[in-house]
């Protein structure tokens, strides 16, 4: 089996390890051999999209230094970060720069997490157990930006005892945003609320939230209001039970 | 507009965003997109898609001819007697059109919902010089009573609730009003009814403009479009330069989509052609083409694109942001999405920079915009315009702020630092933890935790990937 390349992102590392470690043990249990380059820091989106596009330029080259003498698919547990990486980076650069080849190479490369399992490993029961009602929140980045709308669920669907329930505006963005969240705390924070209250209102036990910014903003939410609804990643799920 | 000089707030101005104006707004958007979804499902998404690309190609395509369709337009108009007259900015196109007012005596207009006539401030300077504007639609007639502005652009008094506009029309109109919509628009109708009769002036915007015949295209729906440029003697139009089509085969496609998107109605119920003065019709037509500061996006390679737009509405109905805040907040005559870009566009970052970073970058805009621009794209290319600057304008944010993101990424940017950073941000949080969660952080963070706390720096990922067990080659593992 090819070895994929974990690309773990800042969110990932700083606030959520367990989802990283949770990530190796389940990719390795699939057979998968996992790398680790070190070097890796932040993609660089924070800045860019804040409008600091030359710094988000720099740290889009460190980053690639990180990878480019790695071989196989990157794979990540966030769909923004594979975003910014696949349909950025090749626009950061002129055509015809060693730059941008490079970012063309490495843009071929990333997968988010469901994306790789679904699609290239076609896998879509980790003999995971998970007997609860849970909802599934689409993210943005991960949903529009990438078009990853079928693999997490397809993943779900496999989990035994688990129980998809719908909720109001799934596809709603739950106002994280990145800078947004900092620059216009009181609009993140009513996106916020409505996302929560959907998610209450659906009565489930858990919310499946793909995607490290915005696992952050609905877990911290749910917290706030001690809702018995847990955020949580696909990741997590697929952890549980069964075989893990 | 133009005339705007003090900067836009956006977050003060949604934190005094009224409840009901953003509960009234969540109401009427949702009921617009539902049945949006509606009438495209019944279409067919694919064919919906060919359709939305085929209006990108058109709109593309005239903005960037339109040195073209502009002339062709202009000969066309003036064969069919009509006369155009060309506006620099706001100033030039207000100057016009009360030239035209005083040349024919006009001291009472009928209008027709225009975006244009906001963007230009003309009914305050047509009131300067003591001339009556009516706006005719019903939404903007209601908005008008109130001393407000539109807070949508197709539906502009969509923050109001019928009890509201119930007690607007008892305490202006002096009339016996109940909050029942069928009601309260006999009663606009019936005081609206003698104005068209009276008025010596019609004054429209225009939806597109059809080059090869030389066809202004007006859709409404509610006929007051047709009645204000039919029956007083003289017809002004204002429409933008970038509203121009190439030829009927273009406008076809256009008014599939808009009304589709507008309000999920297959077609408008009224598509008004107006080519020039005809039999029965005003005496003069007149068609102010309207600049101000388009041409100058148009240079822009990148934002020229949001000159495609169409005013359909679609992209602030569904913009989350929008949905929490109501019109208002956006300080301006476009508001939602379109709002922060077009304002800035138009009124430069300095004053409007604050706008393109009122988004998540969610897509839901650019997912339904029937002409497919590129929103979030252009909103990043205006967020680096504010903070770096680039050929059309100076960076306006301050340097301090520059120093610290420079800062920020040689931190980040730096393998060493970035894991030193992280030992210290586990060490440094100790008195501000609570098991799991940080409940409060300093500024700028504590704008985070006013809402939620932020998570506890946990772990190291880096340790545990270094001290796991190295006996896993992956057969044995999976039977764990």
């Amino acid at each position: 089996m090819e070895k994929v390349q974990l690309f773990v992102t800042c969110m990932g590392e700083n606030l959520l390890p367990d989802v990283l470690e949770k990530m190796v043990l389940l990719l390795e249990r699939l057979g998968v051999p996992c790398g680790f380059p070190e070097n890796q820091t932040c993609c660089g989106q924070p800045f860019f999209n804040s409008g600091f596009q030359a710094e988000g330029r720099r740290m889009a080259l460190g980053w690639m230094n990180a990878f480019a003498d790695t071989e196989g698919y990157i794979v990540a547990p966030s769909g923004s970060c594979v975003e910014f990486v696949k349909h950025r980076y090749p626009r950061m650069f002129p055509e015809g720069s060693a730059e941008h080849e490079r970012a063309v190479r490495l843009a071929g490369r990333v997968l988010e997490f469901s994306q790789y399992l679904v699609n290239v490993l076609k896998v879509t029961d980790v003999g995971a157990a998970f007997p609860h009602r849970v909802a599934c929140h689409y993210p943005c980045h991960l949903t529009r930006g990438l078009g990853v709308r079928s693999e997490p669920l397809e993943l779900l669907k496999a989990v035994r005892g688990l129980e998809l329930v719908p909720f109001d505006e799934s596809e709603t963005c739950c106002g994280f945003g990145g800078i947004f969240s900092v620059v216009y705390p009181e609009v993140s924070k009513a996106m916020m609320e409505a996302k929560v209250r959907h998610v209450v209102e659906s009565g489930v036990e858990a919310v499946v939230v793909s995607e490290p910014g915005c696992l952050v903003n609905i877990r911290g939410g749910l917290q706030k209001v001690n809702a018995k609804a847990r955020a949580m990643h696909l990741i997590e799920i697929l952890a549980e039970g069964g075989a893990a | 507009m133009t005339d705007q000089a003090s900067r836009i707030d956006f977050r003060e101005n949604s934190r005094n965003a009224s409840p009901a104006v953003v509960k009234a707004t969540q109401n009427s958007t949702r009921t617009a997109l539902k049945k949006r979804a509606d009438v495209v499902r019944e279409f067919g998404e694919e064919r919906w898609q060919e359709l939305r690309r085929a209006g990108h190609e058109i709109r593309l395509h005239a903005l960037t001819h339109l040195d073209r369709y502009l002339p062709m337009l202009e000969e066309k108009v003036t064969a069919a007697g009509g006369h155009v007259h060309w506006a620099r900015d706001a100033e030039e196109a207000r100057k016009i059109v009360l030239g035209l007012a005083s040349q024919h005596g006009v001291r009472s207009i009928v209008k027709v919902k225009s975006m244009v006539s906001e963007e230009i401030d003309l009914n305050p300077a047509l009131e300067a010089q003591g001339i009556r504007a009516y706006e005719t639609d019903l939404g903007e007639f209601i908005v008008q009573l109130a001393g407000q502005r539109p807070s949508h652009i197709t539906a502009p008094a969509l923050h109001m609730t019928k009890e509201e506009i119930a007690d607007l029309f008892r305490e202006k109109l002096k009339i016996d009003a109940r909050p029942i919509p069928e009601e309260l628009t006999e009663q606009a109708r019936q005081k609206l009814r003698p104005e068209f009769l009276n008025a010596q002036m019609g004054i429209s915007g225009g939806n597109f403009l059809i080059a090869e015949t030389g066809t202004l295209l007006i859709v409404t729906n509610e006929g007051n479009g047709r009645l204000s440029t039919s029956l007083p003697p003289v017809h002004v139009a204002v429409v933008g330069i970038e509203k121009v089509l190439p030829d009927w085969e273009s406008a076809a496609v256009m008014l599939k989509l808009l009304a589709r998107s507008v309000s999920g109605s297959k077609i408008t119920a009224y598509n008004t052609f107006i080519t020039g003065v005809r039999q029965g019709g005003p005496k003069e037509f007149h068609l102010v083409l309207l600049d101000n500061g388009r041409s100058r996006i148009l240079a822009d390679d990148v934002a020229r694109e949001a000159l495609m737009c169409i005013r359909c509405g679609a992209c602030m109905n569904t913009c989350p942001v929008y949905n929490q805040v109501g019109g208002y907040a956006y300080g301006a005559v476009y508001q939602g999405p379109i709002g922060s870009m077009l304002t800035p566009l138009l009124l430069g970052t300095r004053i409007a920079g604050g706008l393109p970073f009122a988004s998540t970058l969610c897509g839901a805009c650019a997912e339904l915009c029937p002409v497919m621009i590129p929103i979030p794209e252009i909103l990043l290319h205006l967020r680096k315009r504010f903070v770096e600057g680039d050929l059309f304008e100076p960076p306006s944010v301050p340097t301090s702020l520059k120093a610290l993101a420079g800062a920020g990424r040689f931190v980040l940017g730096s393998p060493a630092l970035y894991r030193f950073g992280a030992r210290l941000a586990r060490a440094l949080q100790t008195p501000l933890r609570r098991g799991d969660w940080l409940p409060s952080l300093p500024p700028p963070l504590n704008r985070w935790t006013s809402a939620r706390p932020f998570p506890a720096f946990r772990g190291d990922f880096r340790h545990w990937w270094k001290n796991r067990p190295k006996t896993r080659p992956a057969k044995e593992a999976s039977h764990e």
